[in-house]
């Protein structure tokens, strides 16, 4: 009878089935709207993502390239060079001459180079049309110039060529792209506090929803708590649900975002120096995406599983402290 | 053991500021393991409310209470899950899970104590069986009868064998045939140790089983014995 029904010894292991919802939190904690709240933040969050690993890689690679180069314009190339008293110098040859000989005494530059007229006329055909050449224009010479040594001091370089040959332009790359990677480096900050502010919001609705769930549920909690449940053990219930839920939406959000991260490397690519993806099929655009994005959108259903577990953690147990 | 020690209750004001009256005052009364207790007075004197202070509900505003050799004014809060799982608990208004079905309702406090599933199995089926729903396992609350309600809340407070037993109006819808195989049931634990405190407006019942009651009126200790 009963005395044989009830003499059970006590065990520390928690064996309650799997599914036993004694909470009724798959009401309370709906399927209905938290993983689509959660997919739209995960969807940000991996446009955010995109977003600063983009800004990230277009500044790492625009620096690289640019503390070695720069540009001088000779105006008036064929005029002779002048003395420094302000006559004709013949003996030192054409103005764009003189130039090359400076820069080529100079310590730190690897190597100058004149364009071609028609290179000239390619960079300017934008501006001026085909006929740039024909047009008769007094074009100034254009020298390339790389330098060995980055930290060169240009102003002073600039200084002394100009005192040898009036009217020469020295112009760094540098500033411009100095320019473009500050640039770069504020959208990168952007997408960060964009990510910064999904998570919130993330975290937030499920704060929200966990919050809904306890007060719908109230009753059964105070029932399961004076039976002797832990905290530990109420905040797991929540936490199961919200983590499983969180996670759904998480990866839904990453699967969506999966078409769009690969348009926008494919747009982006021609500025990070890489090939054009060309018309070779789905793969091929499967891996214009980079690494560390694939890396991302798999973190984001980790990201969100830790959210929601961490929010409801700490919702259920803080909102616990008022009991007995 | 059981001790109450001066003991007075407040319950938090809900809404407004200010305090509300005081429910219970100046309780005083021990009662060793084992022994059997009505719990008797007027509607409204006090009576959920000393058994609510005794499963550990509400903290008692003033005064000490030790519960089963535990000191709860002075025990650290987290300590108090595991006193719980040593108190059954008949409420007055059963307080069943409506989500779950009668079997689920009163495993869960075997599950709480985290008992093995197969045992769970065993120790509910019979229980189950013992108060007459053997047939009614896989029912819902709300298709129960409040007789058939009030034995699975029976059943969930004893299946744990606990070593203080709580009921509030525990016969308040059994018939008299039930509610004899109940003190059965309630004098047979008392007799194996657990300590049985029993509120009840029965005055029938009180008759034909004779115990020592504590007398409860306006929320003050009027009588024990
Ligand atoms: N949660 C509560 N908040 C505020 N006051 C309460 C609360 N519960 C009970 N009271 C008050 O405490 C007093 C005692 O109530 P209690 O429920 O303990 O009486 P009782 O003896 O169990 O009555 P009954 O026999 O009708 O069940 C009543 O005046 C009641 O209004
Ligand atoms: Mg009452």
């Amino acid at each position: 009878m009963f005395g044989a029904a009830v003499s059970v010894p006590m065990t520390a292991v928690s064996l309650r089935p799997t599914g036993f919802d004694e909470l009724g939190l798959r009401r309370a904690l709906s399927d209905r709207l938290l993983p689509f709240l959660v997919a739209a933040m995960a969807f940000l969050a991996a446009l955010a993502l995109a977003g600063w690993i983009g800004a990230a890689s277009l500044a790492r690679e625009w620096q690289a390239g640019s503390g070695s180069a720069l540009t001088v314009q000779v105006p008036r190339p064929s005029d002779p060079a002048q003395t420094a008293e302000g006559r004709p110098d013949p003996a030192a040859g054409k103005r764009v001459d003189r130039t090359l000989a400076l820069l080529a005494g100079t310590p730190g530059i690897a190597s100058a180079r004149r364009l071609s007229d028609a290179q000239l006329s390619d960079l300017l055909r934008p501006w001026l049309g085909a006929g740039a050449g024909r047009l008769d224009l007094p074009l100034p010479a254009v020298i390339a110039v790389r330098l060995s040594d980055p930290d060169a001091d240009l102003d002073s370089l600039g200084r002394r060529i100009g005192v040898e040959v009036p009217g020469v332009l020295v112009e760094s790359h540098g500033t411009w792209v100095g320019r473009l990677t500050a640039l770069a480096r504020s959208l990168q900050a952007c997408a960060g506090l964009a990510l910064l502010l999904v998570v919130g919001v993330a975290a937030a609705v499920v704060a929200v929803a966990t919050r809904s769930g306890l007060s719908a549920r109230r009753e059964a909690i105070e029932i399961v708590h004076g039976l002797g449940a832990t905290d530990g053990y109420i905040a797991a219930r929540f936490a199961a649900r919200a983590t499983l839920l969180a996670t759904v939406g998480g990866a839904a959000g990453a699967v969506l975002a999966l078409p769009v991260l690969i348009m926008l490397a494919g747009l982006a690519a021609p500025f990070a120096g890489g090939a054009v993806p060309a018309d070779q099929g789905t793969m091929a655009f499967l891996a214009a995406l980079p690494t560390t994005i694939w890396v991302s959108l798999l973190a984001l259903p980790a990201g969100a599983a830790a959210i929601g577990f961490l929010t409801a953690q700490g919702t259920v147990r803080r909102w616990l402290r008022r009991m007995p | 053991m059981v001790r109450f020690e001066g003991v007075g209750l407040r319950y938090r004001a809900i809404g407004r500021a200010g305090r509300s009256p005081e429910v219970l005052h100046d309780i005083s009364f021990t009662l060793p393991d084992g022994v059997f207790r009505w719990l008797l007075g007027p509607s409204g004197a006090g009576k959920t409310s000393l058994l609510r202070l005794m499963y550990l509900a509400v903290a008692p505003t003033r005064g000490n209470l030790t519960v089963l050799g535990t000191d709860v004014s002075a025990a650290p809060r987290r300590s108090l899950p595991r006193l719980r799982r040593r108190i059954g608990v008949v409420f007055q208004d059963f307080r069943l899970l409506p989500h779950l079905s009668a079997f689920d309702n009163v495993a869960l406090p075997l599950r709480i104590s985290g008992r093995p599933e197969g045992q769970v199995r065993a120790d509910v089926t019979e229980m189950l069986r013992w108060v007459g729903l053997g047939k009614r396992i896989d029912a819902y609350p709300t298709q129960l009868s409040g007789g058939e309600q009030q034995r699975v809340a029976i059943a969930r407070a004893v299946i744990t064998r606990p070593s203080l037993l709580v009921a509030d109006e525990p016969t308040g819808n059994l018939d008299d045939a039930q509610a004899e195989r109940l003190m059965q049931l309630l004098h047979e634990m008392s007799r194996l140790g657990t300590t049985v405190v029993v509120a009840t407006h029965n005055d029938r019942l009180v008759a034909r089983h004779p115990a020592p009651a504590i007398l409860l009126e306006h929320g003050r200790l009027t009588g024990h014995h």
